[in-house]
């Protein structure tokens, strides 16, 4: 027996007569710290809006790009970059904490066309965490050094009670020179540039859920985590004018493309069908219910360049270890400024928004 | 994933579509009653494709999004209790009860977990004899067989630590009040792919004959969407009123018979609030007397939480096909994906998520849209 008169939760007429907004405020997540605020999306950004700009208000800050870049008193540029590593688990296919801390900070300077020179490396080591894993992590922070042609010069070393952190946290912070003639800025992008990606998206983000082993699901991918120099100084080597470079790492893709567009106050279309994503990336995407446009990256970049230059880039990038795959996603456009658009393969348009909190894994 | 791709041929579509404007000669309103399908729609932008004819009213197949309030503060306040390990569906733990949501108890200490199955919330109750385990058992038909598997399996092991909250809905009460209300414009169904691998189609053809309405089972991919939409429009075209299945690599009429039988020996029907709705008589299933140990609104003392919803958000008439997200002057402005302010704009399956999320800003608010600020301005606000 099923009745056939809907129960009206609502007056119908209600939202007619409403003028304007009067909804009530909802959760605003504005009276402790959620694990949203971490996503690298909306929420990390008001957090810094909100709570880090205004105090610490500079205009190397405001810049807002993955390093700051200053000018040194004895002439050239400096770029100092620092960014701090939580992964779990600490080793995953493809890399570990240590790759993933020395990476971090030396691709945040490359991004702004700096050359990386010198890091810093401060841990906080949980009690009872074996001494073999602080070994293995050096070992392998070493060897990303090594990569990426940079000295750990100082460092910091604190313990805290059992419990009171996951294992092994790692901060890097990293100083670079900028050559003479070099203005490479999320502000840079401009109508017409070409936009360049090197490679598949996903890698990352997908190889360390999998490894995290609690959603019982198997994927064969590896992350791509890599400190970017050979194929930052092929695009480099070419003579082109590199506007924009950026690593599309927390937040994915989606949320780079919507930093720069915003910076840089243009639009930036891309094609659906021009993104390249591994197919196990896909499968563990589709599975899950992620967007890979939505899944970190560790050893990608996004690069803008006028247009006339893109292919010279793109063949300079292909012959890199880091870049073999890369390839022309899209192209900077006058409006609807600051919004990322994407044409689908259907060939309808829509927008693609910034990552809102957590990636959330949906119900079926 | 090749079998996918095979789905989103864009050329395979483009002629489907064809078809379609070739076909229609009137207008005709239909609805998709799940909400993975409006996400679909919406994301590979088929709605854009459509002839102007054809009108796409989203349903009310969100699971996340029909959840009653009082069931999510129920869900809040046992997850709060001491030695309780609560797990939920990821797209849960956004959802706004009365004044929190999951990720807000969370960080507040509460043992809230994610997981893909309720068969792993099993297991984290083996392996913590001395916590107390609950399930959010959300969901339609789709869930239903692996939610009450896992109280079966939770019995046959004698585990005393493990219960599921139920909110469980079903499908074809929803289209008979869909269809039955005097403010109806739905003239065709997208029946909903998922929910009749499960449970067949034979439950269909009395409520077509009923109301008078064509119905097609229709997958998630863009080329079964359309072949979706193609065959109800020639059925409506035709005057025919008929159920048929265009989802037949996934579905078939009698479904899944063993599921329905876990389903059936665990879950009976039960009247059931669906959020922003009101209660649809029968349109729930609740745990059987005999599976009443493993009930958490048994095991836990919250049946006295009974909160009042907002009466604001227009979400249960989106929910209803009667309004679009854009007809809501708190979209887009006040109520975005980060600070819900109904269900519809939390769950990926939300009709008002997506919306919001492929950007139909513009032609979502005709009338409310100078007050609305674009992405970029709502980053530094």
């Amino acid at each position: 027996m099923v009745d056939k008169k809907p129960s009206q939760g609502l007056d119908p007429t209600l939202a007619q007569d409403m003028q304007g907004p009067v909804c009530p405020v909802p959760l605003q997540h504005e009276d402790q710290v959620v694990l949203g605020h971490g996503s690298g999306g909306k929420l990390t950004q008001k957090l810094i809006a909100r709570y880090f700009y205004p105090p610490f208000d500079n205009p190397y800050l405001m810049q807002g790009d993955d390093s700051a870049v200053m000018d040194w008193p004895h002439g050239g540029r400096l770029a100092f970059s620092t960014d701090s590593h939580i992964v779990s688990p600490l080793f995953f296919p493809g890399g570990d904490i240590g790759r993933l801390a020395v990476s971090g900070t030396v691709n945040d300077l490359l991004m702004v066309g700096a050359h990386p020179l010198w890091l810093t490396a401060g841990f906080l080591l949980e009690e009872g965490l074996p001494l073999s894993i602080v070994e293995r992590v050096a070992a392998s922070m070493q060897a990303a050094a090594n990569e990426a042609g940079v000295q750990i010069v100082a460092g910091d070393t604190k313990v805290v009670q059992r419990g009171k952190a996951d294992g092994l946290f790692v901060n890097t912070s990293g100083v670079g020179v900028v050559p003479e003639g070099r203005d490479i800025s999320g502000r840079r992008a401009q109508p017409g540039d070409a936009v360049l990606l090197s490679g598949s998206l996903g890698d990352h983000g997908i190889a360390v859920l999998a490894a995290r082993g609690e959603l019982d699901f198997e994927a064969q991918v590896v992350s791509d985590v890599a400190p970017l120099n050979d194929l930052v100084d092929a695009m480099h080597g070419v003579g082109a004018d590199l506007h924009v470079l950026r690593d599309p790492t927390r937040g994915g893709l989606a949320t780079t493309l919507n930093e720069i567009a915003h910076q840089s106050d243009v639009g930036i279309e891309i094609d659906e069908t021009s993104l390249p994503v591994n197919p196990a990336v896909e499968a563990a995407c589709e599975m899950l219910g992620f967007d890979p446009l939505y899944v970190a990256n560790e050893g990608k970049l996004v690069a803008i360049a006028p247009e006339a230059q893109a292919d010279r880039l793109l063949e300079a990038m292909r012959a890199t270890q880091h870049g073999q795959a890369a390839c022309r996603i899209g192209r900077v456009t006058t409006e609807p400024a600051g919004r990322v658009l994407m044409r689908t393969a259907l060939g309808a348009r829509r927008v693609v928004d910034v990552l809102s909190s957590e990636l959330l894994p949906r119900i079926c | 994933m090749k079998y996918v791709t095979e789905y989103r041929d864009a050329q395979k579509v483009g002629l489907v579509l064809d078809d379609i404007r070739a076909t229609v000669t009137e207008p005709w309103v239909l609805m998709e009653i799940c909400g993975g399908q409006t996400h679909a729609i919406v994301r590979h932008g088929i709605d854009q494709l459509l002839p102007p004819e054809i009108e796409l009213v989203h349903g009310p197949g969100c699971p996340v999004c029909v959840t009653p309030l009082e069931l999510i503060d129920k869900a809040l306040a046992i997850a709060a209790m001491p030695d309780v390990i609560f797990t939920s569906y990821g797209d849960m733990l956004r959802v706004p009860g009365s004044g929190q949501d999951l990720f807000s108890v969370r960080a507040r200490g509460a043992d809230v977990r994610i997981v893909y199955s309720p068969l792993d919330a099993v297991k984290i109750a083996q392996q913590n004899p001395d916590k107390q385990v609950v399930f959010f058992a959300i969901g339609f038909e789709t869930t239903a067989p692996a939610n009450a598997m896992s109280v079966i399996q939770a019995k046959a092991f004698g585990l005393t630590n493990y219960s599921i909250l139920v909110s469980h809905v079903r499908v074809p009460p929803a289209m008979h009040a869909i269809l039955g209300s005097p403010q109806n414009r739905v003239q065709g169904f997208l029946a909903a792919g998922h929910v009749c691998a499960v449970m067949g189609y034979w439950e269909y053809p009395p409520i077509a004959e009923q109301y008078g309405v064509p119905i097609v089972v229709t997958g998630f991919e863009p080329l079964d969407i359309v072949l979706g939409i193609r065959d109800t429009v020639r059925l409506l075209e035709a005057g025919q009123v008929k159920v048929e299945n265009a989802y037949a690599r996934a579905v078939t009429l009698e479904g899944n018979r063993p599921g329905q039988a876990v389903i059936d020996r665990v879950f009976a029907s039960c009247d059931r609030k669906w959020r922003g709705v009101g209660v649809i008589p029968q349109s729930g299933w609740c745990l059987r007397p005999e599976f009443a140990d493993f009930d958490a609104e048994n095991r836990f003392q919250v049946a006295h939480i009974q909160p009042e919803e907002s009466p604001l958000c227009i979400a249960g008439q989106i929910l209803q096909g009667l309004k679009r997200p854009g007809d809501c002057p708190a979209f887009g402005n006040q109520c975005t994906p980060e600070h819900p302010l109904g269900a519809t704009m939390v769950s990926s399956e939300g009709a008002c998520a997506a919306y919001y999320q492929y950007g139909r800003f513009a032609d979502a608010l005709p009338e409310h849209g100078a007050g609305n600020p674009s992405v970029s301005e709502q980053l530094v606000e």
